[in-house]
């Protein structure tokens, strides 16, 4: 069933948008694909002169909530998991998406953008592990 | 002559890549773990929200993909690097499975996890520490089996 009172098309689109032309801008500009976990995972294994461009990435990022809060109150930002579950989980999606070479972003925003068969693979097997997931978590094993 | 990555355009460029990319995740609720919940609990209460900011980042992706396949450098005249690899292996398919349980535990990609990195939430800390430390032992992993090849 349609959660309707969560249903927010119109910033989800906007922000989809954005996320867009932050790709965009990456491989028009830099010639780089805006994947947040190949840039990030990248640093750990960087060569020589591959290393700023993904600082300065990530520094943005990190950034952005705060430029936001000098504008606007940051929106709901919820983490129900405890600690133990967000540390292995944590650990999954650091190896996990290193070994996928890829995550939302690159397989899911930027691959699918290019059409490349590969990251649609990727995103449909990750996207149905995660509903199984969310599935087993919330209605399969009765926690 | 070629710009060099490290000019100081590609890395003013690659800043704002990154603001424009945080903001957009905290507008289109991505950065909130319990809508991303919402959104994989499709035989619950379903929140199909982010859905539509695939749609958005994908159109646009879309085009700017189309246009940088026809050139050979960028507009700053840098190297184009798209990807060259093809093949579906056993690495992707178990590497997304991986991920795929990390992120149904916890609500959290590897984006929106620097984002609340920098809101300051403990939490946020915490799964970006573990995130880093995964990633850090699939380069230990690599590093490994690239000596045992040798």
């Amino acid at each position: 069933m349609i959660d309707w009172t969560n249903f927010t098309p119109w910033s989800a689109l906007c922000g989809g948008i954005l996320i867009g032309l932050a790709a965009s801008l990456l491989i028009l500009l830099n010639g780089k694909i805006a994947g947040i976990s190949g840039i990030l995972g990248g640093l750990l294994q960087a060569k020589k002169h591959d290393i700023a461009w993904r600082i300065m990435f990530i520094l943005g990022l990190i950034a952005s909530p705060m430029i936001w809060q000098a504008f606007a109150h940051l929106p709901a930002m919820s983490i129900d998991a405890d600690n133990h579950l967000l540390a292995i989980a944590g650990v999954l999606v650091g190896v996990g998406t290193r070994y996928a070479a890829g995550c939302t972003s690159g397989h899911g925003v930027c691959g699918i953008s290019r059409l490349s068969l590969r990251s649609i693979i990727a995103t449909l097997l990750f996207m149905v592990t995660g509903f199984i997931t969310v599935y087993l978590m919330r209605h399969g094993l009765g926690v | 002559m070629k710009k060099h990555l490290n000019s100081l355009w590609a890395l003013c460029a690659a800043l704002f890549s990154g603001l424009i990319f945080g903001l957009g995740l905290i507008l289109a609720g991505m950065a909130n773990p319990a809508k991303v919940l919402g959104f994989l609990d499709i035989t619950g209460a379903w929140d199909p929200s982010l859905a539509l900011v695939m749609c958005g980042a994908i159109t646009i992706g879309a085009i700017a993909f189309t246009i940088a396949k026809k050139r050979q450098v960028t507009f700053l005249g840098l190297n184009l690097h798209l990807p060259t690899a093809h093949k579906a292996d056993i690495r992707l398919a178990l590497g997304s499975i991986l991920f795929g349980i990390g992120w149904g535990l916890s609500g959290i990609c590897p984006g929106p996890a620097l984002v609340l990195l920098g809101t300051g939430i403990a939490k946020g800390f915490y799964f970006a520490s573990f995130m880093l430390l995964g990633m850090l032992i699939f380069a230990g992993l690599e590093l490994w089996r690239s000596n045992k090849r040798r």
